[in-house]
């Protein structure tokens, strides 16, 4: 074991390791000056204005159940399709007089619950295996490397949907399945740091002293590749809530009862010409909250950037 | 060449894997699968004439082996709700797919390639750092937003465009293009912005080199110089992108053909789930994963002809 990993001689193909599909959109040529001026200017008030949209989407769908909110299944009888800013109804009612400000949050609830669900599966599930993949590799790494080809080799769209129309959807199959669809992306990132890090001094300073395998992946190689780990998680995090919400729009996502911003967004669609908010509302909270975990994200991407580090 | 084969060998082992991977949900349906693909008020009789005609008795290998083999001829078994050959189907509606993809494909690099060109001789400008936060938009929109919102305000408030439904090319081409063309610009949007970036990245690094500065000194016009000096260099690595982005663009095909009512594949793998049409949906899925694939391994080997540099390694 100790002799195979110590007498890694091939290079680390890090170069193959494909933009996950969410770090495509930054610009990679503006990096090295950008992130060294937001250094100097802290975080941005861009990131801090994503935080706190964040916060408050977080915590309104932690507290739901107790904001003075309508019952977002409720009907609204006298008050059907009315436009934001009514009385009793601040962002308005859908087709059936349903509260669109109640639907929103109890929708942020649910799209919270299932995408930090599956981006915590696949984080662990993904993070692990790619771990491991890095540092043993051999046989092992080929076979997962050949495992997560495959299944980036389908479009993410079409597996999901195939998965949630056999296996039905319910919360925990969207969570399961969403996860799934993370654990790909998961494995080539932390594999790909892994590689660089097995390289470095003090995995070598660690193993000559005596550190076993399991002790140096734990206390040399988690704590290095965490940042960026954890700064993916974010833009990963923004693409499951669009998967989410595209498995909603769609009709299989989240059974009707409960709402979900990508449903409502589908059940305003009918009546865009007379009510538009009642798609727009739904797609107005979606979009900030993508944009608020892509910026995030993007920030803490620049700041544990590897390529910088190493240098 | 013998690259080559490696990339071809390793095609058709991921396609084999995701056969596999697709024929084996039939396993996960949940009770009896011939009950499932029937639905509840399947008779005793016409349960058996399933399992028999799906072997559902025999091992899953070999009903694997027999299933891949009926797919290697093109048969991809007959839809259980109406019948009709799945391999059929799938045809009928193929054209208005790809005219979709390769619309919107259009769409986002005529719209990318100009806009990166001038974002890179420009950079650090207004015009720069204005499309770069457009971009981070835009990636951040989900294609049912940016679609409503494109039919909300280009078909229904100033209407240049019919809002939804399809009309084939071969009864109206005008026709049938303006029918096309918000489904297509809404997959475009966001791959446009993806594009866009990388193509200013590139063209940034480009317009550093010497041969750039030789073409300057040379009294060349900057059009000439940006595109047909430093454009061809710049776009390697936009063109890997453009055939990666595919899935994306399948993804964003299967939601705007649901939203916008266009007959295509993405609507049929729609209206299989909702159908319960279980054969129709699992020959659809591995259909579009299988061309997935070939089209990935197509954009590989269409790099080594455009890039010398790689040619040359590869050999």
């Amino acid at each position: 074991m100790n002799e195979g990993a110590s007498t890694v001689t091939t290079q680390p193909d890090v170069s193959k390791v494909p933009a996950p599909r969410s770090a495509e959109p930054t610009a990679k040529g503006n990096t090295g000056s950008g992130s060294r001026r937001a250094r100097r200017r802290g975080l941005g008030v861009l990131f801090w204005c994503s935080a706190a949209w964040l916060g408050l989407v977080v915590l309104g769908a932690i507290v739901a159940p107790l904001l003075p909110i309508a019952d977002p299944a409720a009907q609204d009888y006298r008050s059907v399709a009315v436009a934001p800013g009514s009385p009793g109804h601040l962002l308005g009612t859908d087709g059936l007089g349903r509260d669109l400000l109640a639907r929103a949050v109890f929708g942020a609830r649910i799209s919270l619950i299932i995408t930090l669900g599956a981006v915590t599966i696949g984080l662990v599930v993904g993070g692990t295996l790619g771990m491991l993949a890095g540092y043993f590799r051999g046989t092992a790494e080929r076979v997962i490397v050949a495992a997560t080809d495959a299944m980036m080799a389908v479009p993410a769209l079409v597996l999901l949907l195939a998965l949630m129309a056999t296996l039905g959807s319910s919360v925990q199959n969207l969570i399961v399945g969403l996860g799934l669809l993370g654990v790909p992306a998961f494995v080539r990132l932390t594999r790909a740091n892994t590689l660089v890090y097995t390289k470095r001094e003090f995995i070598v300073a660690a193993r000559s002293l005596g550190a076993s395998n399991w002790r140096i992946l734990a206390r040399e190689i988690v704590p290095n590749i965490l940042p960026a780990v954890a700064a993916y998680a974010f833009l990963v995090v923004g693409i499951l809530i669009i998967a989410e919400g595209s498995l909603s729009f769609l009709g299989v996502g989240v059974p009707p009862p409960a709402s979900s911003w990508g449903m409502m967004i589908a059940e305003g669609r009918d009546s865009l010409r007379q009510a538009p908010w009642v798609s727009f509302i739904p797609s107005a909270f979606m979009f900030l909250t993508v944009l608020s975990f892509n910026l995030i994200g993007d920030r803490f991407r620049e700041e544990s950037d590897v390529r910088e580090t190493t240098i | 060449m013998r690259s080559r084969l490696t990339k071809l060998a390793t095609a058709l082992i991921t396609l084999f894997i995701v056969s596999i991977a697709v024929y084996s949900l039939q396993e996960l349906l949940p009770g009896d699968p011939a009950v499932a693909i029937l639905g509840e008020q399947a008779t005793p009789e016409t349960i058996a004439a399933v399992r028999a005609d799906l072997a559902l008795d025999d091992p899953f290998l070999v009903r694997y082996a027999n299933w891949l083999g009926d797919a290697l001829r093109f048969d991809l078994g007959r839809s259980y709700r109406t019948g009709a050959p799945v391999v059929e189907e799938i045809v009928n509606r193929l054209p208005i797919t790809l005219e979709l993809l390769i619309l919107a494909q259009l769409v986002a690099l005529a719209l990318a390639i100009p806009l990166g060109t001038f974002a890179a001789y420009r950079a650090r400008s207004r015009f720069d750092r204005l499309s770069t936060g457009a971009a981070f938009g835009l990636v951040s929109v989900p294609e049912f937003v940016l679609g409503v919102l494109l039919m909300y305000y280009l078909a229904l408030g100033l209407g240049l465009f019919p809002p939804t439904g399809w009309v084939p090319f071969t009864e109206s081409p005008v026709e049938n293009l303006s029918h096309a063309l918000l489904p297509a610009l809404t997959m475009a949007l966001p791959v446009m912005a993806v594009y866009q970036r990388l193509l200013r990245s590139d063209m940034t690094a480009t317009l550093q080199e010497d041969f750039i500065t030789m073409a300057q000194s040379k009294g060349l016009s900057t059009p000439y110089i940006l595109f047909r000096h430093a454009l061809r260099p710049s776009s390697f690595s936009l063109l890997t992108l453009a055939g990666m982005n595919t899935g994306r663009l399948i993804g964003g095909s299967v939601i705007v053909e649901v939203l916008f009512a266009a007959p295509g594949i993405g609507q049929l793998m729609v209206q299989s789930i909702v159908q319960r049409d279980f054969i129709m949906l699992q020959g659809t899925v591995i259909f579009v994963a299988a061309a997935y694939i070939l089209i990935n391994s197509l954009v590989d080997l269409a790099y080594g002809f455009i890039d010398p540099r790689v040619r040359y390694q590869g050999a």
